[in-house]
Parts: structure tokens; C-alpha cells; sequence
């Protein structure tokens, strides 16, 4: 599957892994809950390893993980829910996290540039063709009243 | 006549990127509504977006809310909200609790349009409606005023930009309300705002703010409790994103009903959720002060106009009051007191008997806008009892405005009155309420026609609700009326006692709701058993704080 990252259509490596999901190779993502309960094989893991977060998590829960962690994706469950805003902010904000912040699920294009000003940089669609309209809305402004984070 | 304005209003100038982000706004918002058009954006999606830009589905048509930042307006501005109730509603608009303007009839296809129109004037509706920083609001003598501490104004307009299309709270739990007031005296109802914003000086004598955080009106009415007694000036900005993240982080979004901030406030207790916000603060107000060139730049916008030395030199007000007993009446109840010698701020009265409180058609606008470059510095002001203001009238401009305010059936000499009612669109427009207001309100008005006894009883404020979302804010007028659904039959619950000023209070519950027929029959009662009951020169809020609600509910259930 594609999806944007830093403003390109690239390639997802990512393979979602359900909780009950046997390890497999290559890149793969867990929930919150996985990361838990399965943290030490996870760090072993020879390929990248993202971790699932929907709006009710704390991402304080990973902050002394964070360096080992190569992608958080924001998983929206309704698009109003607007806590994964503050999620993506604290991580770049108060967390210095350097890897990948993906938003995916549920979510508007029509927020896709709010989002990219809290520190979300990779963009997962909900249908192959929203590729180009995501594209186009992050260039909705070029001014801002506030700053943004990266 | 038109007029052209030499002055320019003291009021905030866009530069180039305000301009530039109403303008991108507009564009957006056009392209949204055009992906709902083509079946690319669901009702319910879109419903969110056209919110944040303050379009309603209403009962009868959309309703577009327009944002007056902090109630002001220039006289260019009202001539173009003029122009769009003549091209794109039926020749009217209403002016709203947060000082803001609705148009009842826009069409959907053409909304984009009108927001073109607005961004030409530097008027946008961003953020008007929805679950995201509303306008701020303010006093309406902001700048004016004998007892102010500092001009609060600045500081709207950096709270303004800083809420304006904030990534991180557009999606917050529920609609999040400020305001600001500079004043001793409290005209913003800032103790009723999820955050309240009052200027202050502490010991050493240097003006900072007071944070009330956790106020709020509809159903379930909460006063604000202090947060931080003294900010200092460079850090409002964060502070306000600490209460914003904490309040996006932990605020409930299960039940609609219990999403605003005061729900939070109150089921974490407030001095836990003060701990919160401060922990966040410390971690955030490094590197995000205001600097004093920053506040400075904001304030040359709100630089005194050029007010005439001499004015308090003119002979013939005095002579005019004492010629003519209408034109002092106005002059008692409409206009008042201003820091400069010579002038006054006269209020105009969007409560003529016969029209729905607030309401102005599109003559009057441009009428108003004439006056206000004829007679001020080209700027007017909403209020946040649905009236508006020219805030700088010099007295001896007093007479022949109040005669063309005549005319235009904009003096009717009742601010502060029993019959200057806030009222809600009501049943009549709203798909929210549960009941008329409007038609309640006219006929309080017409029961009270007698200018003379309006004037006796004095200030009394009547705040009317067509439902619980409250947005005329009974609970806290001094008679709180507010429109229920019983059965299918329209209802009115009656509170006496509440408040929005200094000693903020929410009204107590008279009895049972009364019926649709019987509403004008018990108001009039409570108001007599006032002029019946009270000591000397006691108000109706100091009676029914010293008696209570039962003289009052005796002889209004006394034929039940």
C-alpha cells in the first residue's frame, strides 16, 4: 500500500500485526497493548517496529522506549476525536521523538494540515485516491498565526 | 447620503497574512462545500467542517454565524454586512450573546461566496460554531471606560490570532469559550466563560491577569473559579495552551452533555486540576513569552482616536436635556459615562417593541454606519445584550443622534430596562429549540408599553432561551426565562436572582414551568410584587437576594 510521507507518495513496509498475530519478519506494527505485554522480543526485533496508538492511550507509556521505536502511528477512531493532536504534539513537543508520526483510520483530509503542524509527517489513506488530495491540503495555508512542530 | 470616513476606526488593521489567511480560509471553505455538493465529503463530515466556519442547518434554512472579533466593527464592515443581507438573506441580520452577527437565509451554494465578501472587509466566520475556540469576547466600553485598568483589546486580538486555525484545539471535546474584560466593574461576564480573562494590578502595582477557568452557561450553569490570581502579561499565551492541552487530553468526550470544560474543572476538583495545568505551564512558558514589542505593535492599533479637547466646552446639551424630556430620557438610559471629558459612549437599541430583540434590517446598517462616520471615528460596537454602541460621541453630537436614531427606530430608551430582553432566535429558526422566544419577548414588550413604569422598576435584566443550550443566558438574568418542551406544548421555567456582572450568580428555579399563555401574566407579576415589596431605592437583584424567591412564587402560583 502507499501512503505520504514527508510530502511523497511512498510505499508502506509496514505489516499490521494483531495481538494474537504470531512475530513475523520485516517491518511491523503492534498496539499499545502488544508493545506491553511483548516489549522485549519486540526490541529484538530485527526490522523497524511501530507501535498503535489510538486517542485514549498516553503516550507517556512509551517515553523511555521512544528511541527504539520506529514509527507511532495515530490510529482515529472518529475523526472529531481531536486528542491525537495533543498525542502527536507531546511527542515532538515534550518527547523529542524523531521517527515516524503516521495518522490513519478515520481521519479527515481536510486535517491533514493541522495535523502536519503537530508534528504528523506520514499520512496512511483511507482510499488510494485521497494520495493526491492529501497532497493538496497540506499546502491549504501558507500563513499561521501559531508555530508548528516538526 | 453616504459619508466616507476620514478617520481611521481605532481598531485592528490587517497585514498582509491576516489577509492572506481569511482569503486561503475562504478558498478552502469553497472547496469543502463543493466535495459535499459532488457526494465526496458525508453529511456528517462536512457537518463538521461548514460548523467551523459557522454555517448551521437550520429549521427553515442555513444559519451563518459571522465573527465580530470582541464586538467591534467598522463603519465599511456594517455597510457589507448591509450589502449581504440585501444580495443573500431577506434584507436582515441578528446580532448575537457573543457580539457576533447571524444571517437566517443564506443558501448553502452561495456561502462561499458571502465569505468572499467578508474577507474584502477583513470579516470571516472561522470558528463561529463547533467544537473549537470560539470568538473572544469583551466589554463593549472596552477603551472607554471611567473604570477601566488597562484596554483589553490588545489582548483579544493576540488571544484572537492565537486561537485562529490552532492545530492542535480545533477538535477539542466541546465548543470553548473566552473573555476578556479591563474593567473594575465586569461587563464581559468573564466569571461565565470555560476561560475568563480579567486584568488586574497585583501588590507591586504592575497589571497582570486574573485566569478564571471552568464557567459556563447552558445546562448545567457554573461560575469560574480563579485558576492563577496573577499571570504575568508575557505568559498568557501559554498558559492558555496548558488549560487547552490539558482540557484536549482529559476532557470527556463520551457524553456531549458533560464535555465542556466545567465538567473537568469539576469532577477533577479544582485544585488537582490546577496542579495539571501548572505542571504542563512550567514545562511550556520558557520560550513562549509575549514580548513587550509584540503587546506594543498590538496596542498602536488601539491607539486613542483624535478626541477633541474642547468638547466638554459645548453648551448645548445642557439645553437641549432641559428643552426636551425624550432626549434626556434617552440620554439617562442610553448613553454613558466615558473617560474623556465632552464625550459619551451612546448605546443604540436593538429592543424597539415591535422587532425581534437584535434583530437590524439592511437600511439600518448602512443608516448606522453613517451615523458612526458622521458623529465618531467610523467604528460601532456589538454588545453582548444585543446591542450595539458608538463609543465615542462627543456631546454636543448628542441631540441630532439621538434625533436620526429616532427615525431609524433605534431609540427606544431602554438599555438596562426589563425590556431590553436577550432573547434567542427561539422555535421560530432554531432546529435546536423547544420553544418560541421571540413571540414571548414581544409580548413581555407590549404588557410593558408604559415607558414611565419601565423606567420606575429600573434595572432589571430579562435573558430568554428557546431551549437548555442556553444561548441568551437565562440562568444568569436577573428573571431567567427558558422554553421547554412539555408533551409537544411549549413551557417556560422561570429563575430569578442570577448574574453575570461582579457578584455572578445563577438564578434559583421560581416553581414549575408556567404555559405558553400564562408567561407575560407572571413576569408582569414578579415585576409588581417588586415595586410593591422593595426599600426605597433597592434594585430587583438586591430585593430577591434580601427575600428570596417566595413573595414572588406566592403570588405567581397563587391562582394554581
Amino acid at each position: 500500500m502507499q501512503i505520504i510521507k514527508d510530502k511523497a507518495i511512498i510505499d508502506d513496509t509496514f505489516t499490521p500485526l494483531a495481538d494474537d498475530a504470531p512475530l513475523a519478519s520485516g517491518d511491523i506494527s503492534v498496539s499499545l497493548a502488544r508493545w506491553k505485554n511483548d516489549r522485549e522480543t519486540l526490541l529484538a526485533h530485527a526490522d523497524k517496529v511501530g507501535v498503535r496508538l489510538q486517542a485514549g492511550d498516553s503516550v507517556s507509556d512509551l517515553a523511555d522506549d521512544l528511541k527504539r521505536i520506529d514509527l507511532i502511528e495515530l490510529n482515529f477512531a472518529e475523526f472529531a476525536d481531536g486528542r491525537l493532536f495533543s498525542q502527536a504534539w507531546l511527542l515532538r513537543g515534550r518527547y523529542h521523538y524523531q521517527g515516524e508520526i503516521r495518522a490513519a483510520g478515520h481521519y479527515l483530509t481536510d486535517q491533514t494540515f493541522y495535523l502536519s503542524r503537530v508534528g504528523v509527517n506520514a499520512f496512511q489513506p483511507a482510499k488510494p485516491d485521497h494520495l493526491n488530495t492529501i497532497l493538496a491540503n497540506l499546502s491549504d495555508f501558507s500563513v499561521k498565526y501559531q508555530p508548528s512542530i516538526q | 447620503m453616504r459619508l466616507t470616513s476620514n478617520y481611521k476606526p481605532s481598531m485592528y488593521q490587517y497585514n498582509e497574512q491576516d489577509q492572506t489567511l481569511v482569503e486561503e480560509r475562504a478558498a478552502q471553505y469553497r472547496r469543502q462545500t463543493e466535495d459535499f455538493l459532488k457526494g465526496e465529503l458525508s453529511e456528517d463530515q462536512f457537518r463538521a467542517l461548514r460548523l467551523r466556519n459557522g454555517l448551521y442547518i437550520q429549521t427553515h434554512a442555513p444559519m451563518l454565524r459571522i465573527a465580530v472579533p470582541y464586538g467591534l466593527l467598522s463603519s465599511r464592515q456594517l455597510r457589507k454586512l448591509a450589502h449581504i443581507a440585501r444580495e443573500y438573506d431577506k434584507g436582515y441580520c441578528h446580532f448575537t450573546t457573543r457580539q457576533n452577527v447571524q444571517f437566517n437565509w443564506p443558501e448553502l451554494e452561495r456561502v462561499p461566496d458571502i465569505l468572499d465578501e467578508l474577507a474584502s472587509v477583513q470579516m470571516h466566520s472561522i470558528q463561529t460554531s463547533g467544537n473549537c475556540m470560539r470568538n473572544t469576547t469583551s466589554d463593549h466600553l472596552a477603551g472607554v471606560a471611567a473604570d477601566e485598568i488597562e484596554d483589553p483589546r490588545p489582548y483579544c486580538e493576540i488571544i484572537r490570532q492565537w486561537t485562529t486555525l490552532h492545530p492542535e484545539f480545533d477538535y477539542l471535546p466541546r465548543k470553548f469559550k473566552i473573555a476578556v474584560s479591563g474593567a473594575r466593574h465586569d461587563r464581559a461576564a468573564t466569571q461565565l466563560h470555560d476561560i475568563g480573562v480579567h486584568l488586574v494590578k497585583n501588590e507591586a502595582g504592575e497589571t497582570g491577569f486574573r485566569i478564571l477557568v471552568g464557567g459556563g452557561l447552558g445546562r448545567t450553569p457554573i461560575i469560574g473559579q480563579v485558576i492563577r490570581p496573577f499571570l504575568e502579561k508575557k505568559h498568557l499565551l501559554s498558559y492558555l495552551e496548558a488549560i487547552l492541552r490539558i482540557y484536549n487530553l482529559f476532557g470527556r468526550r463520551d457524553n456531549k452533555y458533560k464535555a465542556r470544560i466545567k465538567i473537568l474543572v469539576k469532577e477533577t476538583g479544582l485544585e488537582k486540576f490546577t496542579e495539571m495545568v501548572e505542571a504542563e505551564w512550567r514545562q511550556i512558558k520558557n520560550g513562549m513569552e509575549l514580548s513587550d514589542e509584540r503587546i506594543a505593535a498590538i496596542k498602536a492599533h488601539f491607539a486613542p482616536p483624535a478626541y477633541d479637547q474642547d468638547a466638554a466646552h459645548d453648551q448645548s446639551l445642557s439645553a437641549h436635556l432641559a428643552a426636551d424630556p425624550a432626549f434626556a430620557t434617552w440620554y439617562k438610559y442610553n448613553t454613558a459615562e466615558h473617560r474623556v471629558p465632552g464625550y459619551r459612549a451612546a448605546f443604540i437599541s436593538l429592543k424597539a417593541p415591535d422587532s425581534p430583540p437584535g434583530d437590524m434590517t439592511d437600511m439600518q446598517l448602512d443608516a448606522v454606519a453613517d451615523l458612526a462616520d458622521r458623529y465618531t471615528f467610523g467604528e460601532i460596537r456589538s454588545t453582548h445584550r444585543q446591542n450595539l454602541i458608538l463609543a465615542d460621541a462627543k456631546q454636543a453630537d448628542l441631540f441630532p443622534l439621538w434625533q436620526a436614531l429616532c427615525t431609524l427606530k433605534l431609540a427606544t430608551p431602554n438599555i438596562g430596562t426589563v425590556t431590553d430582553i436577550i432573547c434567542c432566535p427561539g422555535l421560530d429558526f432554531c432546529s435546536l429549540a423547544n420553544a418560541g422566544s421571540i413571540g414571548v419577548a414581544k409580548e413581555i414588550n407590549e404588557a410593558l408599553d408604559d415607558m414611565d413604569y419601565v423606567h420606575d422598576i429600573g434595572d432589571v435584566k430579562i435573558n430568554m432561551s428557546g431551549c437548555m443550550n442556553g444561548c441568551a443566558h437565562q440562568s444568569v438574568g436577573h428573571i431567567g426565562i427558558l422554553g421547554v418542551d412539555k408533551k409537544g406544548a411549549e413551557w417556560y421555567q422561570i429563575t430569578l436572582g442570577g448574574s453575570s456582572e461582579n457578584e455572578a450568580a445563577i438564578g434559583e428555579r421560581l416553581g414549575p414551568a408556567v404555559a405558553r399563555d400564562e408567561v407575560t401574566q407572571a413576569i408582569t407579576t414578579i415585576l409588581e410584587v417588586y415595586v410593591n415589596q422593595r426599600q426605597q431605592e433597592e434594585s430587583f437583584l438586591d430585593m430577591v437576594k434580601r427575600v428570596g424567591i417566595t413573595p414572588f412564587k406566592e403570588r405567581v402560583y397563587a391562582d394554581h
